[in-house]
């Protein structure tokens, strides 16, 4: 079963907002969306090894900053070249003011 | 002050299958890490938001431009008043395509995508670029810009083609390699280049666009024929010809006599001011060094990017003319020593030059 993981304080995050979160030798991309939820998901885009976390969240997607490919962050799903492979998505949760997820 | 590299010299394979793609590799040229100016991540976010404004109020005025000026071109047919109305129908159409096919297939121009779309398409069409193709080819240029056996899209390469590039100008040789590539992909044929950067599943995609492309342009040739008139062509296809002209001035100077193989923008790419009518038919592609640190800075914000970061940048070309000042000598210089690179002085307050991988 895999562990929580505590990432940052609610607050580090802003809203419709990334950071970069690297754990374990992995590195990935921590959200909140619009309305406050947190979201997971691998920290480099799937077209090429470009941090997520520089790039501009727009409601519930995620732009990479190099070649404007874009995913759902919620789903993972790949929506626009030159992304064509889907992310792996982690689950996230709030707990005690702090932003957590299970990889 | 100048800086000729002084490693051995060997010819260079800007294919994308050749020794220098399996060089680049080797050595991590490939897919590097790139040098950017720092940007606080709240001021880069307030950069990257889209907005559909500025790119509804320039594209309506381009296709106001378009269709006065062809308007004129046809009421003046047969007499020099129409000459004035086809200049600047040309470079509406085979110069202003160009920055727009950019900035729209970057996805930066309109905050609505459908909008980047269909303006990307319409672009691609009277740049006679392949629109699946040139968007993978593009998103490798900023992935390796000017890294020989990588980057596709290498306009000066070493030693240079002089003739080549003096008739770069008068638009024919490059219409002509355009109408052929187009061609070919119309009949199902991709190259083996062509193939490294475009994924499999997109090419059926490629394929089916260059075939559009293609029937628009018959569809212009018969109704030439039909009308026994030359208006059709003047106003499909020969534009990207006798337009043409202000895109070459303006992109050529985007890398030429500067490094390659090298991880840093401020050494292979230029930013150069320019007067404020170039700047709006080039979409603000002048501050060149900051789109490529920063591709997904709109470019209605590259301005305030620019105002950001240059004090990391090497000084700016004040002009277009002092542009080429610099890029002519060094172009020629490349002609005989290929080695030969145009290397800008850093002001005290930038970072120096990333030049772990450098090998100009």
């Amino acid at each position: 079963m895999p562990d929580w993981i505590a990432v940052c304080d609610v607050d580090v995050i802003d809203l419709e907002d990334v950071i970069r979160f690297d754990h374990g030798g992995k590195t990935y991309a921590v959200y909140r969306s619009p309305d406050g939820t947190p979201f997971a998901t691998d920290g480099l885009c799937t077209h090429e090894k470009v941090h997520l976390a520089d790039g501009l969240v727009m409601d519930d997607t995620i732009e990479c900053p190099k070649h404007n490919g874009r995913f759902n962050y919620r789903t993972g799903a790949a929506l626009r070249a030159p992304v064509c492979v889907n992310l792996s998505t982690y689950p996230a949760r709030i707990a005690d003011g702090r932003i957590e997820i299970q990889i | 002050m100048t800086v000729a590299f002084t490693g051995e010299s060997h010819k260079r394979d800007y294919s994308l299958t050749g020794e220098d793609t399996r060089h680049a590799k080797e050595i991590g040229l490939a897919n590097a890490e790139w040098y950017h100016s720092e940007v606080p991540r709240k001021v880069m976010k307030e950069l990257m938001q889209r907005s559909d404004g500025p790119a509804i109020r320039d594209t309506l005025l381009w296709f106001a431009l378009l269709a006065g000026s062809a308007w004129g071109g046809i009421a003046f047919w047969g007499t020099w008043w129409c000459v004035p109305f086809w200049i600047v129908y040309g470079v509406m159409y085979g110069s202003v395509c160009d920055s727009r096919w950019h900035e729209c297939g970057h996805g930066t121009a309109f905050r609505t995508g459908w909008m980047n779309d269909v303006v990307y398409q319409i672009a691609s069409f009277m740049v006679v670029r392949n629109p699946v193709s040139w968007r993978w080819s593009h998103a490798r240029h900023h992935t390796d810009t000017i890294i020989v056996g990588r980057d596709p899209e290498v306009a000066c390469k070493r030693p240079p083609n002089l003739f080549r590039l003096l008739m770069a100008y008068a638009g024919v040789i490059d219409m002509v390699d355009s109408v052929k590539i187009l061609a070919r992909n119309s009949v199902g044929i991709l190259s083996a280049d062509e193939k490294d950067y475009i994924p499999e599943s997109e090419w059926p995609k490629a394929i089916f666009a260059a075939r559009v492309h293609m029937a628009i342009y018959l569809l212009t040739l018969i109704a030439a024929i039909g009308f026994r008139s030359w208006i059709p062509i003047m106003l499909i296809g020969a534009p990207r010809i006798y337009g043409c002209w202000h895109m070459l001035m303006t992109g050529l100077i985007q890398h030429c006599g500067l490094a390659e193989n090298v991880t840093d923008h401020r050494l292979n790419s230029r930013t150069v001011y320019m007067n404020p009518i170039s700047q709006w038919i080039y979409w603000n592609m002048n501050y060149h060094v900051e789109h490529h640190m920063f591709p997904m800075v709109p470019y209605h914000a590259l301005p305030k990017l620019h105002a950001l970061i240059k004090h990391d940048l090497p000084e700016p070309n004040a002009s277009i003319l002092d542009a080429y000042r610099e890029a002519i000598p060094a172009v020629l210089r490349q002609a005989r020593d290929p080695n030969y690179y145009f290397r800008k002085p850093l002001p005290p307050t930038a970072r120096p030059y990333k030049e772990d991988l450098v090998h100009a």
